[in-house]
């Protein structure tokens, strides 16, 4: 092994067909318009709770499409609707996390 | 989404590109990457194709190299700009391509920046003027090469001696295609098919008969990333991106990649040797690695032409199992033979990465 200075972080590539869909599916069913959603960034740049709590809409959708929990970040949503706003394509984000709330909801 | 709905978003995504009559302007880092590339997409398009394409010798960097690197501010660049399309104007051309995909989104974002800023253009050109007493014209319409070969690519595929076709089963070669961010990231409709259908590769690629590979981080960076790199303390940052890719593309068993940036091919090849060094992982068949090439490679070696006067010598993964699958004709012995056809220094080798 050859020492060039720096390291090789564990890779994070993302395995699709190893990952649970579930939470996903069920969001698809209750707000369709999180298909549509291109990851620009809008909704996390205009969020007010985000810079101090790490909430970000983006990370929550990519996030479940990963197959990852996401409950953490919707408790700092306060639901203010800024980024329904300013979503390009106007995705409804406000009742996308309401939404959320109840999948998880109904987990417990 | 509704169908016309669709329809209209396409529609968006596509690029009226000129056929002709071309100023161009070449990377300040390609020519040491993969030397021959540059050359090769002037031959294909003056003497294949009959196009006008002219260059000069007075063109020097776009400057965004320094600006991604934060050691320049814009205000430099667009005055570096503004001298380049002084000698487009000087030259009497009105379309600009670039060669290299940083110097395509820096003219854009220039340009862009110049018609909501009027006020900025008229200080740059006041700079410009007090610096070398030049003047300039905005070019109509700016271009990465790759849009050009995008568009000439059937007429390519008509001259071509060789396929992206396994010569010896006859299926299509599995070809991953990585497009330089800072083609349709920055500015999405300034790209064919926008930052979410981007197809300027992909069109090549099944043009010449090979199969596009879809992976999960087929749109993520290569790693390059100006910083990422440039600073020694940052490299594995850079490292990790490109191993993530590799990572993630090797399920599907690629047979090559294409790209159409400076960094991406430089940094898919090389990072390939310095993950097998370290974790003594190779990908591809054979220990050989996934070869990278530039889209004027891959034209250059569909049209026949000789694998070492493409430069392909210069990759660090070995091409010649991709060149044997494709069942292109080349001299083993001449891979290092200089321009005199002298035998030149030959590079040491790698421990774990096979190479010839």
């Amino acid at each position: 092994m050859i020492d060039f200075g720096f390291g090789l972080s564990r890779s994070s590539a993302v395995r699709l067909d190893e990952v649970d869909l579930s939470l996903y599916r069920k969001l698809e069913a209750l707000e369709p318009g999180v298909r549509t959603c291109m990851a620009c960034g809008s909704c996390t740049s205009t969020c007010t709770a985000g810079p101090w709590s790490g909430m970000s809409v983006r990370k929550v959708i990519l996030n479940l499409q990963r197959g990852k929990n996401v409950s953490d970040m919707l408790q700092a949503c306060m639901l203010c609707g800024k980024c329904t706003m300013v979503c390009p394509r106007g995705i409804n984000t406000r009742h996308l996390i309401l939404s959320l709330c109840r999948i998880y909801d109904e987990k417990k | 989404m509704i169908y016309q709905g669709k329809q209209k978003i396409w529609s968006d995504y596509q690029k009226e590109i000129p056929s002709d009559r071309w100023f161009y302007v070449r990377s300040c880092i390609r020519q040491s990457f993969f030397p021959a590339s540059e050359k090769y997409f002037l031959h294909i398009c003056r003497d294949l194709l009959g196009k006008d394409i002219y260059e000069t010798e007075h063109h020097t960097t776009c400057g965004g190299i320094a600006y991604h690197c934060d050691t320049i501010p814009q205000e430099t660049a667009m005055t570096i700009v503004a001298r380049q399309f002084a000698l487009m104007t000087e030259a009497g051309y009105k379309n600009l391509v670039t060669s290299c995909i940083t110097s395509f989104g820096n003219y854009t974002e220039i340009l862009e920046t110049w018609r909501e800023f009027p006020e900025l253009e008229a200080r740059i050109r006041e700079n410009l003027w007090k610096a070398t007493r030049r003047e300039f014209e905005k070019p109509e319409y700016v271009a990465h090469a790759s849009d050009l070969v995008y568009k000439f690519r059937n007429e390519i595929a008509e001259r071509a001696k060789y396929r992206l076709v396994d010569a010896q089963t006859g299926k299509a070669l599995r070809i991953v295609e990585h497009i330089g961010c800072h083609y349709s990231k920055m500015f999405p409709h300034k790209g064919i098919g926008g930052a979410e259908y981007p197809c300027v590769l992909s069109g090549m690629v099944d043009s010449w008969g090979g199969e596009v590979v879809d992976y999960p981080e087929r749109r993520h960076c290569c790693g390059f990333g100006f910083r990422q790199y440039l600073v020694k303390a940052n490299r594995s940052y850079s490292v990790s991106n490109t191993h993530k890719k590799f990572e993630s593309m090797e399920p599907y068993r690629p047979d090559a990649i294409i790209t159409n940036c400076p960094g991406c091919p430089y940094f898919l090849d090389r990072w390939q040797y310095v993950i097998a060094e370290q974790t003594g992982k190779t990908y591809g068949e054979g220990g050989f690695g996934i070869p990278v090439f530039t889209y004027e490679e891959f034209a250059g070696l569909m049209l026949g032409i000789d694998p070492w006067d493409l430069g392909l010598q210069i990759h660090q993964v070995a091409v010649e199992p991709f060149l044997d699958k494709i069942g292109i004709e080349y001299d083993p012995k001449a891979k290092y033979l200089g321009l005199n056809k002298e035998e030149i220094l030959r590079p040491g080798l790698p421990q774990r990465l096979k190479c010839f």
